[in-house]
């Protein structure tokens, strides 16, 4: 097993842990930037959409692992910054003021609904965002000048740098453009979590009480929380309108909103990689059970694969026997494994069995 | 004048008058401690001190400033610390990162600077680290810095968070029973530290506490309560033998 020697308080406050960390940090952006070159341009579009994912779910983690709020109104964000950003163009804004005032017009939303939204908590908070999803699709239709109505919007090429770039016409410049925005959004991120705000999130998470005892103000900590989760979701939102060229009152449906909380259920709460894996997952699985598909067809007599719902029955039959058997997720995963080759031959099955927690005193009002 | 004076303070739940019309002053620099048999409104009146509950009546003085009114929020910046009787630690962050909370009333920095981590948040990072460091060597908790709270036992936990608590760099802290749930050694320990706390750091320690060796070791002065009311405020030896006290606790004698 590695122990970091540690010789300085920067050890602990520096983004990477060590040379090694950082190196391997570095090879993974390389073949990030080296993929288009590699692979065939299917997989660039697989990887874009990656990209916009992890983005998405980087919001939704800020609220639901860091903060402990649930949404199931996220899809209603990203919808925001979808149409504003397409809005924006529209009216002659280029292409990056156009992206950043998508993020501040979700983020303003994003605080105006916060404070009624999270005076509620756990089941109540999740129905009272459930709702958002629901209203932003009559809004979608009704504010016709913005969103296009019924027929919707479509999303304009956009210009940078002199270059044009489009998601069919240049894959590998649009996949650029959303893997720049998703390692900025990375970057702010970790420095929030290394931070004295970060840590104001957790503390709200893990107990209210003992938070307020400390002095942070919980109400405007999680306003701060909701407003920061939604503007990373607009971005977001904005890259997945472009990604798809054409968005409407159906882009944004309350499945978008229930995927992206299970993307980062599925990935792991409470760790940003948790938003990545997720994201891998919530694109890739459709193709492999696509595969899959074919592979049953072939072996059942009645051709089970093409029976509908199939794909939805298999997606959340993994998401079940992933929350009952490895509640912390894909992430958790990995820490086991990655534990379990570090202390080779001396793991135990029981080290990562969550100890009981204490008696809590969250009642207190 | 008296670093914290409560006035008649009063809070009924329902019906149920759980504190009513306590007074007591707490003197800078003493260790002032409340007995009294369980479901005596102690740890109601902590949590009226911290404004966590709204009192129904009395008042609630800090260096002669009016707390009673204030959010539960304001408090710790006043310089106010507390610990909890169930202990209320950040469970899935480490001991590091659990007094780096503690240092949340100390914060300089807006969110803007700290999500683009400029210059001054990381000089304002070394510095709060600095002074935790130095609250990990008062009590000794060099060997857990980076152990996660959910594998800490019992013991340990109960020093993290009065470590988070001094964190604060506090004036007055409130210790909710320090000693529940400690073994006899560990509660020695206690002992030791809420001296050294009283003695080298110059705090003032207001306490709520079952054991009573420990609470005759430590106390400057103790005030019983039962039943949400006073019954005596005195010396550890003279509240013990104080007949009311005795009642308290173990029933009135029988009278022929």
């Amino acid at each position: 097993m590695r122990v970091q020697f540690k010789s300085s308080y920067d050890d602990d406050i520096n983004l990477f842990q060590d040379n090694r960390h950082r190196i391997q940090y570095g090879i993974l952006i390389l073949l990030a930037i080296a993929a288009p070159f590699v692979l065939p341009e299917y997989f660039v579009g697989e990887l874009t959409q990656i990209a916009i994912w992890s983005l998405a779910g980087l919001g939704l983690m800020l609220l639901v692992g860091h903060t402990g709020q649930v949404s199931l109104g996220h899809a209603a964000f990203m919808a925001i910054g979808a149409f504003a950003n397409i809005a924006l163009m529209a009216r002659g804004w280029p292409f990056i003021p156009a992206l950043i005032a998508s993020a501040v017009i979700t983020g303003v939303a994003g605080a105006v609904l916060a404070r009624p939204l999270l005076r509620m908590t756990g089941i109540y908070l999740a129905i009272a965002t459930l709702a958002l999803s629901v209203i932003i699709e009559d809004i979608a239709i009704i504010a016709e000048p913005v969103t296009g109505g019924v027929s919707g919007v479509l999303a304009p090429i956009i210009e940078l740098f002199g270059y044009e770039i489009d998601r069919y016409g240049t894959p590998t410049a649009f996949y650029y453009l959303c893997l720049g925005v998703l390692l900025l959004v990375t970057l702010m991120y970790a420095n929030l979590l290394r931070s004295p705000s970060g840590r104001a999130f957790l503390a709200v998470r893990d107990s209210e009480v003992s938070a307020r005892a400390l002095g942070v103000n919980v109400a405007n900590t999680k306003t701060l929380a909701f407003t920061l989760s939604c503007a990373i979701t607009g971005l977001a939102g904005a890259l997945y309108a472009h990604m798809v060229q054409v968005v409407n009152y159906e882009s944004f449906l309350i499945l978008i909103s229930i995927t992206l909380l299970l993307q980062v259920v599925i990935g792991g709460l409470g760790a940003m990689h948790g938003a990545f894996l997720g994201a891998i997952v919530v694109v890739l699985l459709p193709q492999v059970i696509a595969t899959l598909r074919d592979l049953v067809n072939a072996h059942t007599p009645i051709a089970l694969g093409n029976y509908p719902g199939m794909d939805m029955a298999a997606f959340a039959l993994i998401i079940l026997v992933m929350v009952i058997y490895e509640p912390r997720g894909l992430y958790g995963v990995w820490l086991k494994v990655r534990t379990w080759f570090q202390l080779f031959p001396l793991y135990r099955k029981g080290m990562f069995r969550r100890s009981r927690t204490y008696l809590k005193t969250e009642r207190m009002r | 004048m008296s670093l914290l004076q409560v006035e008649n303070l009063s809070i009924a739940f329902g019906g149920v008058k759980a504190v009513d019309g306590v007074s007591f002053n707490v003197e800078a620099g003493e260790v002032f401690t409340i007995v009294g048999p369980n479901g005596a409104g102690k740890s109601t009146i902590f949590n009226l001190i911290s404004r966590l509950y709204e009192p129904s009546g009395g008042r609630i003085l800090l260096d002669g400033q009016d707390i009673t009114r204030l959010p539960a929020h304001k408090i710790a910046p006043l310089g106010i610390a507390r610990t909890f009787q169930n202990i209320e630690l950040f469970d899935h962050s480490t001991v590091l990162q659990n007094l780096l909370m503690g240092r949340h009333v100390r914060r300089k920095t807006l969110w803007v600077e700290d999500l683009l981590f400029l210059p001054r948040v990381r000089r304002a990072e070394r510095e709060h680290r600095r002074h935790v460091e130095e609250v990990i060597d008062f009590l000794d908790l060099a060997a857990y810095r980076d152990k996660l709270i959910a594998g800490l036992p019992y013991g340990v936990r109960k020093v993290v968070e009065i470590a988070r608590a001094l964190s604060s760099g506090p004036r007055l802290i409130l210790l909710d029973e320090p000693a529940s749930g400690l073994s006899v050694e560990e509660t020695k320990d206690m002992a030791w530290w809420i001296e050294d706390m009283q003695k080298d750091l110059g705090l003032t320690i207001l306490m709520v506490e079952h054991d009573m060796s420990l609470v005759s070791r430590v106390s400057d002065r103790v005030l019983a309560v039962a039943e949400g009311k006073p019954l005596a405020l005195g010396t550890s030896a003279e509240v013990q033998a104080d007949p009311r006290v005795i009642e308290a606790y173990l029933g009135a004698e029988e009278t022929a």
